[in-house]
């Protein structure tokens, strides 16, 4: 097992060095300069001399494959560099805003979690009765309501019919979990909700299935209560599938937290991100797309691992 | 339907697919699919309880405690996340209010009764890490939990070898005579009833059309489909018969069957009558059929009554194919953990082959499960690469062509697969399955030209022209192999490797389709490779037969002396094993049982391969690779001891 991770861990190497060339290059392609935008941005006049001092500063100015090779170095070191624009350590950048990002995102997937397989059990287990449209049209709508909407809503929920808004400023959860889950309960719940939606629905249909199994036939011919039948013979089988969504589903949405944030006006990763891009931060911009990348990876073997757990078979081959 | 099961007894319950005898089993245990499969009248009297009456908690008290079932497929009926400790103990906790150790230690009890050794390190184990026959085993165990006073086995041993399949219904039987335990057997197979059932339901379209002790049924079949199934099955104990004898005709469809007897649109002794439904009348003491003429029938012989011709002797000549020490080793990585130090392990799926098929001959190739059987035809169709040896067909070394002679030859050469549902496109019509390849091949000049020539292979295997406008979920198992044998017959070729072609199909439509390979050689002069476990049909349809056992020929003869004079001891273990459908030669003969599972072929024996099985093993054979040596007149045997 032990060594097994190893191997996969050592598998994200190459794939993060995919990631790091693919990236640079996007970056390099793409109209637009750090440095114009930065001291010509507001229509201010800077001599081209200053322009060209900055770029030489910023090291914008050596060929591209001297800032490539600089820049993987860096990497190699774990040392992302500093922001183009606010001349910080780019980790520093990520690092205040990350808490808060990885918080609302392992909210959502609880939330997630804990509503979608109840839900897509009960829409299983009853399946084309009362309870299974219910069920499917509370998930039907949560793929088809944008997370950012939903928070609108709740957000003027809150403020005409509680008159309450939550707070605007970010505590941590060890400092005051209530202040902390006061404001980020929210966005949680907008992003959980699209979120539990689409796992209940990959629960539902891999439970019909199951349940059509022999071998949930033999369980019931040994005359187990139908509770048991469920819970101990057909959900585990029922779960694999679900969990690569859950997973897949968690990875993205660190990265599409983009616009619930500015929604509920949260200075997360997706908030980096944006104001990144449109400053064309490249130090910035790379090194949030390895983190998403390392995330992504990350998340994947956990899968792995758990679907290890649930399922003998991919434990002893 | 109604029958009865005394306690000790074996009842069998025979029909083809679809006849309803798994439907009436799980009615019993009331395991049915509200509201799909709703019980609408009747009465189900266990213990003197009727169980329609019961409420499901009280019900769910006698599943597994008092009635108990073992499945079909061993493959599917075990929970694969579960251990087997787990999926054994579960009734016992449930029914007997058992605790954790004292399951543990029934359990264990269970494992050796059914014969599993190493109980303690099986019950960690989960599902896919034992074989077939060892699931099965573990499912016995479970249906034996609590001492049930009934256990219903639902084709218990059809995914199983016949070797391992006697194994465990000598198993059962000894149970159920031993501890009292009633047993409904539900079965195709009439060799297995023969052997093993006191009393037997005939069942067709949803009814019980005979039923009596085994050996009225069998040997003086009153009912037509009885004559019928008993005749169409080809028979080990037997003379060869020129053709077999068939129920033409299919099954009925359940969803509109005929209002009088259902049989009767295929009943060859059909009157007017028989437009109304008939009832169970008693023809003699204990034997009941459903059939108007059915005391006209009484002198009638189950036995097949078409005469034997002599079987032709093999033409010399040179072979059409030659296959000399063939081998086929596959890589495989062998667990998980190991990829990073590259340990592979090699699988000899196929080890030094030899064998010739002379032109317009007939080799069948037996062998259980894994024996290498299916890759020997896959290696002749081209469709895997030789690892040693060579395989000339027509004097030509199939590996050494260049790429038109493979593409022509792969015209020559034509397949027939098991499982005619998977191996046919389900979106595209049976016309364009059966002319795509006339006119991928250019063999059709025009659509129209393909269309008629589909029209000509369609009546050629027995089938209405107008079928090509259908779909393969259309078409019956049958037919479904038909379509499959036409598309086979559109490439015009010499050679068809038959792999398993009839294992999937019904006792009466399987001698249809024999028939009809049979009838396409003669007519064509094809060549067929024709790969089976089946042991009687290999050799009603071959003119020499091959035994194959872990990837290597133990045996290889011409049909009659190979049937009649078996040398290894591995073809008289399969003979042995393989139950005959005749009651009174069956329980005649000693059940002579081959002990042991077939090992992994990723570690075979030294030595001779079979010698881990072996009765007659010595050192010299666990040691020593045999031989193969020709005992004359084209007998071939690799063994020591003869």
């Amino acid at each position: 097992m032990l060594s097994y991770v190893g191997y996969r861990l050592l598998l994200v190497v190459p794939t993060l060095v995919g990631v790091a060339l693919l990236i640079f290059l996007m970056l390099r392609v793409l109209p637009g300069d750090v440095v114009e935008i930065k001291l010509r941005g507001d229509g201010g006049h800077v001599t081209q001399d200053v322009v060209e001092r900055e770029r030489h500063r910023l090291g914008l100015d050596k060929p591209m494959l001297t800032q490539l090779v600089n820049w993987m170095v860096g990497l190699a070191r774990l040392d992302l560099g500093t922001s183009m624009w606010t001349g910080r350590p780019v980790a520093e950048e990520i690092g205040a805003r990350l808490e808060l990002s990885l918080q609302v995102a392992v909210m959502a997937t609880l939330i997630a979690v804990l509503i979608a397989i109840p839900l897509g059990t009960l829409s299983a287990l009853f399946k084309d009765s009362a309870v299974d449209y219910v069920v499917r049209i509370v998930t039907i709508s949560g793929l088809a309501l944008p997370s950012f909407w939903l928070g609108m809503l709740i957000i003027l929920t809150l403020l005409y019919v509680f008159s309450w808004s939550p707070p605007i400023t970010y505590t941590p959860f060890y400092q005051d979990p209530l202040a902390n889950l006061a404001q980020l309960i929210w966005p949680a719940l907008a992003v959980g909700y699209r979120y539990a939606a689409v796992v209940a629905r990959m629960v539902r249909s891999s439970l019909i299935e199951v349940l059509r199994e022999d071998y949930i036939r033999t369980a019931r011919a040994k005359g187990i209560v139908p509770r048991l039948v469920v819970i101990r013979h057909a959900l585990p089988n029922a779960l694999l599938p679900a969990i690569t969504v859950i997973g897949l589903e968690f990875a993205f949405l660190i990265g599409g937290l983009v616009v619930t944030e500015q929604v509920f006006n949260l200075n997360g990763i997706g908030k980096l991100f944006v104001q990144a891009v449109s400053r064309n931060d490249f130090t910035l911009i790379q090194g949030l797309v390895m983190l998403l990348a390392v995330i992504f990876v990350l998340v994947n073997l956990l899968v792995d691992l758990f679907y290890a757990v649930l399922d003998p078979r991919v434990r002893y081959r | 339907m109604s029958y009865t099961v005394r306690r000790g007894e074996i009842v069998a319950l025979v029909g083809e697919s679809g006849c309803g005898k798994s439907v009436s089993s799980l009615a019993i245990m009331r395991l049915l699919a509200e509201p799909v499969g709703r019980i609408t009248s009747g009465s189900i009297v266990f213990d003197g309880r009727d169980l329609l009456c019961l409420p499901e908690a009280q019900m769910r008290g006698i599943r597994g405690r008092d009635i108990s079932m073992i499945f079909q497929e061993p493959m599917t009926s075990l929970n694969p996340v579960l251990s087997i400790e787990t999926q054994l103990t579960e009734p016992l906790v449930a029914h007997l209010g058992m605790n954790q150790s004292q399951a543990h230690k029934r359990a264990i009890e269970l494992l050796g009764m059914v014969g599993i050794t190493d109980a303690e390190r099986r019950l960690r184990q989960y599902p896919h890490q034992l074989s077939g026959g060892m699931r099965q085993r573990v499912m016995i165990a479970m249906g034996l939990a609590c001492n049930p006073k009934l256990i219903i086995a639902d084709e218990p041993t059809t995914a199983l070898d016949v070797t391992i399949q006697a194994q465990i219904l000598e198993l059962m039987k000894d149970l159920s005579r031993r501890l009292h335990i009633a047993l409904v057997i539900i079965t195709h197979n009439l060799g297995l009833v023969a052997r093993y059932a006191d009393r037997v339901n005939i069942m067709y379209g949803g009814k019980i059309v005979e039923q009596g002790d085994a050996l009225n049924v069998f040997t003086r079949s009153r009912h037509p489909y009885t004559l019928g199934l008993m005749r169409s099955v080809p028979r080990l104990n037997l003379p060869r018969v020129g053709k077999l004898a068939t129920i033409e005709g299919l099954p009925p469809n359940l969803l509109n069957p005929p209002w009088g007897c259902r049989f009767a649109p295929r009943c060859e002794f059909r009157i007017d009558l028989c437009g109304k439904p008939p009832d169970l009348v008693e023809v003699e003491r204990a034997h009941h059929a459903r059939c108007f003429r059915t005391h006209e029938l009484a002198g009638l012989t189950s036995k097949a009554a078409v005469a034997a011709p002599a079987a032709a002797a093999v033409p010399a000549g040179a072979p059409l194919l030659k296959v000399r020490d063939l081998s086929k080793h596959f890589a495989i990585r062998q667990t998980e953990v190991s990829v990073l130090s590259r340990k592979q392990a090699v699988v000899r799926a196929v080890n030094g082959v030899s064998f010739d098929i002379g032109r317009g001959d007939t080799l069948g190739l037996v062998g259980e499960s894994g024996c290498g059987k299916t890759t020997v035809g896959r290696l002749i169709l081209n469709l895997e690469s030789v690892t040693a040896g060579k395989i000339e067909y027509a004097g030509a070394d199939i590996s050494l062509l260049d790429r038109p002679a493979v593409l022509a030859l792969r015209k020559k050469i034509q397949a027939i697969f098991q499982d005619p549902f998977s191996s046919l496109n389900p979106r595209m019509s049976v016309g364009q399955i059966i002319a795509e390849p006339l006119l991928v091949f250019g063999l059709a000049k025009s659509r129209k030209a393909a269309r008629q020539r589909v029209a000509e292979l369609l009546s050629q295997v027995g089938l209405y022209p107008y079928l090509s406008e259908r779909y393969p979920h259309q078409l019956s198992g049958g037919q479904r192999q038909r379509v499959g044998i036409a598309r086979a017959l559109a490439m015009e070729p010499e050679f068809i490797v038959c792999d398993e072609a009839v294992s999937a199909l019904d006792v009466s439509v399987q001698g249809q389709i024999i028939n009809l390979l049979d009838e396409l050689q003669s007519r064509l002069g094809l060549t067929y490779l024709f790969i089976a476990h089946d042991l009687a049909v290999v050799r009603h349809i071959s003119k020499r037969v091959a035994v194959m056992y872990l990837g290597r020929i133990v045996e290889i003869a011409d049909r009659d002396d190979l049937y009649q004079n078996p040398k290894h001891p591995y073809t008289r273990a399969l003979l042995d094993a393989a139950p005959i459908p005749d009651p009174v030669t069956e329980r005649a003969r000693p059940a002579k049982l081959l002990h042991g599972e077939l090992p992994s072929v990723l570690k075979p024996p030294s030595g001779c391969v079979f010698s881990s099985r072996c009765p007659m093993a010595s050192a010299e054979c666990r040691q020593e690779p045999p031989q193969v040596r020709d005992l004359g007149a084209h007998h071939l045997v690799a063994c020591h001891k003869v």
